[in-house]
């Protein structure tokens, strides 16, 4: 397998692909934070809410299967949330007896529960579209317009760069590791945990001499082109007044969504 | 049995070394490892020259000192000008080294941002960086890959675009590593087909001999961290004796 | 696809805002002294190196090796890259590390990425480098064990401070959290101690001179060893006491005004309650002494393993 998989750009030709890559960084960033602030059982909100991506998906032509797909990835994480149905207090919905303890499930305990999954499902996919609609580079540019310091921007765009190509080596190591871990018949493969951890240290400690050697060679090729210690970029995105309009219109849909949540 | 190392004279054509002299250049490496002993070559305005010799034997050394990113006893002239610590810009503007791994090269995320960091380095403003990027792409028939992202590529179009990545600074000598190695025979030729139409001077390193015998009218040799021949392609590929003492094979 | 989430990375969701900001204002309070240590004291060679080791943390998490019944570990990073590249050097690259991992596989919110940052990033250096580094220029049998007992320190710390986060924000239970999380990460953190353990035993066999007194590994100041140690207490001392007394951390939180702040946020903090468990205090308790023997065996382990090498060198 190739590393390529790794990338989340969708290429289709939409206007919101065409959106300056800011403006989908920012409605992103407030459309996660207004999920947060929205109560618990806000109902009618989240629904909204849920709107708002539908349209953005559908302005973007990127299917409601491509979101809906990926945007699991964060469900496994709702296990740490599954103690609150117990230990808020209210109504008893339901009880169950686990070992030596008995449980009851609260009304309250399932309001906060379930309103913690639809948060966490509704951010995940505006995060999932975001990158769906924007080339990771121009993710990049617009952290830098955007006042990140340019030494951590630099460090992404490189680690972007550098990903595909270090995971592909990293494949190689374990299909190495995988083509020379037989069993004798009868036997079970490989030792203790330990010492399969111990491999996979071997594995890390080797892929890191070997970046230690590349990032040598990459600073030659800087030199070599010019480099003397300062960054420069050329920044090929402008804000135009469409950008700005979008920006606001979809900060005050939001807006609304967060009254509506409050009422 | 001991080879003996003597720059074997060939009929070498007529040259001043406009373009590069390199004057007795010794270099040890830290481990104390000496990987020169003495080079010295001309390079004139519009030669093609390959440089072949076995692994170890410096070649890669002695491009890493054209530009200056080591720096060892002895002289490097770049166009009349000594290489020294205040015009290292000047002269890695005027040397476009390629490395061997165009990993190495394309740095940067996009084709686009690889090609313009030279000339954004020189200073120059960004309308001519962006006319140099598009002649540079142009120049290595790679146009239409301006906003391909650099880890999409095939090795061969990595190995164009990290041309492209020196000829946007307007080189005035071109340096190859490699250039061939990892290449299937299409993308080979047409790495052949690009570096005969540049109209710029160049050496390159190579091991590609049948490469040499097609493109390069002149070979340097190297071995043991000097310069064991140097002339004519035709006249050195005909020498067996030297071809063989320094691990080379006639194509 | 061997890209699996961990299970420190808080997605969005989980936090309530007030949490959300506290830990970023911390973050970027913290990155903005490592950008202006490493502007100072790092070369220009310095910045296609960390890029580089960013790219390589990322992929060194993909190695993953198999534990029990088709689970599988792998590193997290964060004490290997501040022990290797230096403190500041580690904060800043563990931060491209977890901003891609939230920006393109959505493994950690974008709201949650500055609690994320400090849990993985800032937490992992300062108890990875610090214990690291009071043990500088001993022998390199010694550096292994604390770089070890310092690697699995730091998923401790991240776990605790992850459920002290999830706690504050009413997502979680205390008295569930604490002994669930850590528990588990006892466990990931033996595999972060080994293979820790492991990369720098073979980068120090084969490139000596990265880990020496002149490298960049060395160049952190004193500091860090207050840091690391102050980590090292809250874990050691914060995680009974939490797991033991849930009541007495809320009471701590309530006095240094923290919860009432958070109640003007729109979650409801957790109020006094009481979890109808038959016996009170005996997960607690059963669970703060398990992570107890955990941290006493791994401890026994590294020591008797390392002396087992030594025979055998």
């Amino acid at each position: 397998m190739h590393a390529d998989a790794f990338d989340r750009y969708h290429d289709k030709e939409s206007f919101i692909h065409r959106l300056d890559p800011r403006v989908k960084t920012i409605v992103t960033v407030v459309f996660i934070v207004s999920n947060a602030l929205l109560p618990d059982g806000a109902w009618l909100a989240f629904v909204l809410a849920w709107v708002f991506l539908l349209s953005v998906n559908l302005l973007s032509k990127l299917g409601l299967i491509y979101t809906f797909k990926r945007s699991f990835v964060a469900l496994p994480f709702a296990l740490v949330a599954i103690t609150v149905l117990v230990s808020i207090p209210g109504n008893p919905v339901a009880s169950f007896r686990f070992l030596m303890w008995d449980f009851t499930i609260t009304d309250a305990g399932l309001l906060r529960f379930v309103s913690i999954l639809i948060r966490s499902w509704l951010s995940v996919q505006m995060a999932i579209m975001l990158v769906a609609v924007t080339r990771f580079p121009d993710l990049i540019h617009a952290l830098e317009h955007l006042r990140v310091p340019a030494i951590l921007t630099t460090i992404i765009a490189f680690l972007y760069r550098y990903l595909f190509v270090l995971v592909d080596e990293v494949y190689r190591l374990l299909r190495a590791r995988e083509s020379r871990s037989a069993a004798a018949s009868g036997q079970r493969s490989g030792g203790s945990v330990l010492w399969r951890a111990k491999v996979a240290g071997n594995m890390a400690g080797q892929l890191f001499l070997r970046s230690y050697e590349r990032s040598d060679r990459i600073y030659n090729a800087m030199l070599s082109r010019g480099y003397v210690g300062h960054l420069y970029t050329l920044n090929p995105h402008e804000m135009k007044s469409s950008d700005y309009l979008v920006t606001a219109f979809a900060i005050v849909l939001i807006f609304v969504m967060q009254i509506i949540g409050r009422l | 049995m001991p080879i003996i190392h003597q720059t074997q004279k060939f009929s070498t054509p007529d040259c001043e070394g406009d373009v590069l002299q390199v004057r007795d250049l010794h270099f040890s490496y830290p481990d104390g490892h000496a990987a020169l002993h003495g080079v010295s070559l001309r390079l004139c305005s519009g030669d093609k020259v390959a440089l072949v010799g076995p692994n170890g034997a410096g070649k890669s050394t002695l491009m890493l000192h054209l530009n200056g990113i080591l720096d060892g006893h002895g002289e490097v002239e770049v166009r009349g000008q000594r290489l020294t610590r205040d015009n290292l810009p000047a002269i890695r503007a005027m040397v476009g080294l390629v490395f061997q791994n165009p990993d190495d090269q394309l740095f940067s995320p996009t084709v686009f941002e690889d090609v313009a960091f030279g000339p954004l380095h020189m200073g120059l403003p960004e309308a001519e960086v962006r006319a140099r990027v598009d002649m540079a792409l142009e120049a290595v028939r790679m146009s239409s890959y301006k906003d391909r992202l650099s880890h999409h590529l095939s090795v061969g179009e990595k190995k164009r675009i990290a041309i492209a990545t020196v000829l946007s600074m307007n080189p005035s000598l071109l340096i190859l590593d490699e250039p061939s190695a990892g290449l299937d025979p299409r993308a080979r030729r047409t790495l052949i087909n690009l570096l005969r139409e540049l109209p710029i001077t160049m050496l390159v390193s190579t091991h590609d001999m049948k490469l040499v015998q097609e493109l390069f009218p002149r070979t340097i040799v190297m071995d043991e961290g000097l310069v064991v021949a140097d002339g004519l392609t035709m006249e050195i590929l005909e020498n067996e004796d030297l071809l063989t003492a320094h691990g080379l094979e006639k194509p | 696809m061997l890209y699996s989430p961990a299970p420190l990375h808080i997605p969005d969701g989980f936090l309530n805002v007030a949490v959300s900001i506290i830990c970023w204002v911390i973050t970027v309070i913290t990155l903005g002294v490592a950008i202006s240590k490493t502007n100072k004291s790092l070369g220009e060679r310095q910045v296609p190196l960390m890029g580089v080791m960013a790219a390589f943390i990322f992929a060194a998490q993909m190695i993953n090796y198999p534990v029990l019944g088709g689970t599988s570990g792998h590193l997290l990073g964060g004490a290997l890259a501040a022990i290797t590249l230096g403190p500041w050097a580690g904060v800043l690259v563990m931060t491209a590390v977890i901003t891609v991992q939230g920006l393109l596989f959505q493994d950690g919110g974008l709201l949650a990425m500055g609690a994320n940052i400090l849990n993985m990033g800032l937490l992992t250096a300062g108890v990875g480098y610090g214990l690291y580094r009071s043990v500088l220029g001993k022998s390199r049998k010694t550096q292994l064990v604390v770089a070890g007992i310092a690697a699995w320190l730091s998923v401790m710390a991240g776990a605790l401070a992850t459920s002290l986060q999830l706690w504050l924000s009413g997502t979680s239970d205390l008295r569930l959290v604490i002994p669930a999380m850590l528990s588990v990460h006892a466990l990931i953190g033996l595999g972060e101690a080994a293979v820790t353990v492991a990369a720098l035993g073979f980068i120090f066999r084969t490139r000596p001179d990265l880990l020496d007194e002149k490298s960049a590994s060395a160049q952190g100041s004193r500091g860090w060893v207050v840091a690391g140690i102050l980590i090292t207490l809250a874990v050691v001392l914060l995680s009974p006491f939490a797991s033991a007394d849930p009541d007495g951390l809320e009471r701590v939180a309530i006095n240094i005004g923290f919860i009432n702040n958070s109640q003007s946020a729109p979650f409801e903090l957790i109020p006094d309650y009481a979890i109808p468990f038959l016996g009170e205090t005996s997960i607690s308790t059963i669970a703060a002494g398990a992570v107890g023997v955990l941290v006493v065996l791994a401890v026994a382990f590294l020591v008797g393993r390392s002396l087992q090498q030594k025979r055998a060198n």
